[in-house]
């Protein structure tokens, strides 16, 4: 079996936000990168998958060349080979993105590489565009299932659930077949020093996509990025209720105010 | 016209759809234009009947057995199909797993861009869209291309609003085509909700407990103030991570969403991706040792103390005023 998971390089943002002069990206200068918990969770799961079934791990990424640290990340936990799809550090729009992928996909098939399950993250962390997986998926004519919390493939077919109103909904495809992953489909195993040892040395395959621009040819690509902006806070001043176990009488006070302590 | 993907169930369209429909009304009344609806499944008939008080004049019903049970690319075949019968100008969607899928399955088939979880549209040439990147802790103004316009509106930033002036629905069916490849993927079972739990998503107290709990057994402190109030833990991240509780329980960006009537987080610093989560709570009480925690900024009131003391107490209060 052959797995390929996709992933983005996003940055580890942590308790506040603050942007670029130019407003068109976070501010980096003392941030690390990461990508999804979603995209840690499918990555995890390839690696599953192999260990069950043999075969061979993929990651790939369309992004910077600082990407490879998030691609090594993926190697030092088990996966095998990792494709860099490089970039100018630039986002790419999700329609950009999924041909770029597609046209990767396509060149693996005719070098004789085909992948059983293409795994993906259900939404970026950053951009949250909720697409690119089904655009790859309609391109290369495979079904495609989002959401996943849980996954099974037996005799070649994959029997996936996701959350729906507090049950699950249960879907079931043939492989080949695209799936979108959420985080709590498992639980990523942290890498080992010996695997971070292997995957320094591993070789990143290179190519440089080719871009859709946007309005020129053909179909519209996008949305096209403008500028970010940072939502307006609604700041309050905390009130402190008090410190430590003497606070518990106010605190339950409060409880009775506002109508949640039964009686 | 707007079309609106209009989710229900029970024939009564959903909340995150009537919140859509209001966005789209709005939208459609600035344009001169009109509004209409496109629903889907056994029920249909009458969640469309219910939408002229939200100003739709006009409501396909995708007729249409095979797609009874929930198929992702075939629903989003019929609307591709339905627009190109309709044309109308923009087709939009709540910002819910469906609405992202559906929307995502249309515009792709129309070889069209999609804006995912927007919550300002400035139509005309460029036509503009405010959307929520990072679970909506960060806004993106963007412009949107294509023929239609394909848009989903993110949950819970409009409240849903009835039309002054009610509208007469016209209900049309509408008969799809459809490949074998569209219908490959159904839902092919459900597993209904367990009876009797509070769920997080719905629950009116949410006791969070973070890595200040220090563990998977001291979560017993939580559950114990949860159960007298009633109400759901919820963890953040770290928590799932490390493994003492499932992510059943995660709130935040890749976790659920909340919006109990008080959210008293314990030991969680407040992490962006951990307040888009809870972000809808109408009180934040934080227990942190840590007076400059971030989510101090957030919490409209705070303790500050050992959790594992603080929680304790704030259950042998409640005790000792329901036994009084
Ligand atoms: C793309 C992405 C998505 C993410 N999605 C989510 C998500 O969905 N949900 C989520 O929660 N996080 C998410 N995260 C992680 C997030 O950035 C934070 O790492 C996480 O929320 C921090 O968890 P915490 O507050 O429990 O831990 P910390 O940040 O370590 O905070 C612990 C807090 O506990 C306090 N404390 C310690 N001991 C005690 C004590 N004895 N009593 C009282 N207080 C004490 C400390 O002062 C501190 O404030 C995401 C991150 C990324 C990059």
């Amino acid at each position: 079996m052959n797995v390929l998971v996709c992933v983005k390089r996003v940055p580890e943002t942590g308790g506040r936000v603050t942007l670029s002069s130019d407003a068109r990206e976070i501010d980096t200068r003392y941030l690390g990168f990461t990508v999804s918990p979603h995209e840690e969770c499918a990555t995890e799961e390839a690696v599953r998958l192999i260990e069950a079934n043999g075969g061979s791990s993929t990651v790939l990424t369309l992004g910077p060349e600082a990407a490879s640290d998030q691609l090594r990340a993926a190697m030092a936990i088990g996966i095998d080979r990792a494709i860099l799809l490089e970039t100018d550090g630039q986002d790419w729009d999700p329609v950009s993105t999924s041909v770029a992928i597609v046209d990767a996909i396509r060149a693996e098939a005719a070098a004789g590489v085909s992948y059983d399950l293409l795994l993906f993250g259900n939404e970026a962390a950053d951009s949250g565009d909720f697409q690119v997986a089904i655009r790859v998926a309609l391109a290369l004519g495979l079904p495609c299932i989002n959401g996943v919390k849980s996954l099974a493939v037996k005799d070649g077919v994959a029997t996936a659930r996701r959350e729906a109103g507090g049950g699950w909904e249960v879907f079931e495809v043939p492989l080949p077949a695209v799936l979108a992953v959420r985080e709590g489909i498992n639980l990523p195993r942290y890498p080992s020093v010996p695997g971070r040892l292997r995957a320094k040395k591993k070789e990143i395959e290179r190519s440089v996509p080719v871009a859709r621009l946007v309005g020129a040819m053909g179909p519209a690509a996008g949305p096209e990025k403008i500028r970010l902006r940072l939502p307006a806070e609604t700041e309050g001043r905390v009130e402190i209720l008090g410190t430590g176990a003497e606070a518990a009488p106010a605190v339950v006070d409060l409880l009775e105010r506002i109508g949640v302590l039964a009686r | 016209m707007i079309i609106t993907f209009v989710e229900h169930d029970g024939g009564r369209a959903d909340r995150s759809s009537l919140e859509a429909l209001t966005f789209a009304r709005r939208l459609a009344s600035g344009l001169g234009d009109s509004l209409g609806a496109v629903l889907f499944g056994p029920e249909a008939a009458a969640a469309a009947a219910g939408l002229g008080a939200y100003g739709v004049t006009e409501a396909h019903l995708v007729d249409d057995s095979r797609l009874d049970a929930y198929a992702p690319a075939a629903w989003g075949r019929s609307l591709a199909g339905l627009v190109g019968t309709t044309s109308p100008a923009i087709v939009l969607a709540a910002g819910t797993d469906r609405g992202q899928e559906v929307l995502a399955y249309a515009a792709a088939m129309l070889d069209t861009p999609m804006a995912a979880n927007c919550i300002e549209v400035r139509p005309g040439e460029p036509f503009e869209v405010t959307r929520q990147r990072w679970g909506g802790s960060l806004l993106e103004e963007a412009r949107l291309d294509g023929a239609v316009r394909f848009l989903t509106i993110a949950e819970h930033a409009t409240q849903p609003e009835e039309a002054v002036a009610p509208s007469t629905v016209r209900v049309a069916a509408f008969s799809p085509t459809l490949s074998e490849a569209d219908l490959r993927v159904r839902v092919v079972a459900r597993v209904a909700p367990e009876v009797g739990k509070v769920s997080l998503a719905d629950a009116r107290v949410v006791v969070g407990g973070g890595r200040g709990v220090g563990g998977a057994e001291a979560f017993s402190e939580l559950e114990e103030l949860a159960g007298l109030l009633h109400g759901a833990v919820g963890v953040s991240r770290v928590v799932t991570s490390a493994g003492w509780r499932p992510h059943s329980q995660q709130v935040g960006q890749t976790g659920t969403r909340i919006a109990p009537d008080i959210y008293i987080a314990c030991g969680i610093s407040g992490a962006i991706q951990h307040i888009v989560g809870c972000k809808a709570a109408k009180t934040i009480l934080a227990i942190n040792t840590d007076r400059e925690a971030p989510i101090m900024s957030r919490a409209a009131y705070a303790v500050i103390g050992d959790l594992h003391s603080v929680v304790p107490a704030l259950s042998a209060e409640i005790r000792r005023r329901q036994a009084s």
